[in-house]
């Protein structure tokens, strides 16, 4: 094959894969790269969200208790916020929100699936 | 039956050059040892990958030039062209963990990201980084990412401290979740190469999951570099694109 034969081959490839990538272009973008990757991935990461939470803020409490002496009041408060926080950072990742409250729209709309882990 | 198992015994540090300054421990370790390879090696395949440009890239172009991309991609979609400034940090980021995770299941090797500190230390950069660049990029109105739209000024008060809390957990999940997989799939590993090793014939059933578990595990490597470069994305994002 000489130059300019594989020239045109490759530019002949290059414009079918133009062809095929506009053709399949909404329905990749939807589903994302990788799905099944991507959807073990987001399931490894959820799990740990609500644990951690609490986890964290009782110690955050727990230190706070230890400098104010307020036994165990900011222990017990920060317990709950803990949970609350927890659930809604695991809501906000499933309802696929963005990982704020008010994220919505430009990015979250084009970036798709990666957009939803968090 | 006395069974000789010390599944964690591999995550101890071990110096190799032993350097102390005053008090301070400074020994070269296994731990270190690894990840100087793991950077030598994330460095060698982007240097060497990119010495010879050519059009049908040999095997270790093509690794650095689907490592580049996917970053890049990564990084256009979770935070758009802005973000690609951060790039190198995201990618070494990226590479990094990738090549200590993979490293880790090398037998007699060791697993650095298996380390709580190290984890946590990279998600503190992350953390307190992202947290800077909103500052800086946003000044005052960065706090504005702790209050939700449109909530009664009552339920403000209830909801800016479980903002806060969500946000300064963030470090914490970044770095428990790498460390805790690669800490457990490689207990699970030792103790199930431990089975196989005491009771002979029967042993071969432990050694046969092993097999398996070690490409469970070669997927996990893989997957927690991606999750911990893609939350970092989208922490980023957040500093960057306040809503």
């Amino acid at each position: 094959m000489d130059e300019r034969e594989a020239r045109a081959s490759l530019k002949d490839l290059g414009e079918r894969l133009a062809k095929a990538r506009g053709e399949h272009a909404p329905k990749l973008a939807m589903r994302g790269a990788a799905p099944t990757s991507s959807a073990l991935a987001f399931g490894l990461r959820i799990g740990l969200e609500l644990v951690v939470a609490v986890v964290v803020s009782v110690a955050i409490g727990w230190a706070i208790d230890g400098w104010l002496g307020t036994k165990p009041l900011a222990m017990v408060v920060m317990f709950f916020l803990g949970v609350a926080a927890g659930m809604w950072n695991v809501y906000r990742a499933v309802a696929g929100m963005g990982s704020k409250v008010g994220a919505r729209g430009g990015i979250a709309g084009a970036a798709g699936d990666d957009e939803d882990e968090d | 039956m006395a069974l000789e198992l010390h599944p964690l015994e591999q995550f101890v540090i071990k110096p190799i050059v032993p350097l102390h300054i005053g008090k301070l421990d400074i020994s070269f370790t296994n731990s270190a040892l690894l990840m100087t390879i793991a950077v030598l090696l994330a460095t060698a395949v982007v240097v060497i990958g990119t010495r010879r440009e050519e059009l049908v890239p040999s095997r270790i172009q093509s690794l650095g030039e689907l490592a580049y991309e996917f970053i890049g991609n990564m990084i256009d979609e979770t935070v758009g062209t802005d973000g690609q400034r951060y790039f190198p940090f995201v990618f070494t980021l990226f590479m990094f963990i990738l090549f200590g995770n993979v490293l880790g299941l090398i037998p007699f090797g060791y697993t650095f990201t298996g380390q709580l500190i190290v984890t946590f230390a990279m998600a503190a950069v992350v953390f307190v980084g992202v947290t800077l660049i909103g500052i800086w990029r946003h000044g005052w109105r960065f706090l504005s990412f702790f209050v939700p739209h449109g909530v009664p000024i009552v339920l403000l008060l209830l909801l800016v401290p479980i903002e806060l809390l969500s946000y300064l957990i963030r470090p914490f999940t970044l770095s428990i979740r790498l460390f805790a997989n690669m800490l457990a799939g490689h207990t699970m590993l030792a103790i199930f190469g431990g089975f196989a090793a005491s009771i002979g014939i029967l042993g071969l059933l432990p050694l046969g999951l092993d097999v398996l578990i070690f490409f469970l595990e070669l997927l996990v490597a893989v997957l927690q570099a991606y999750v911990f470069t893609i939350l970092t994305c989208l922490y980023l994002n957040d500093a960057i694109n306040l809503h």
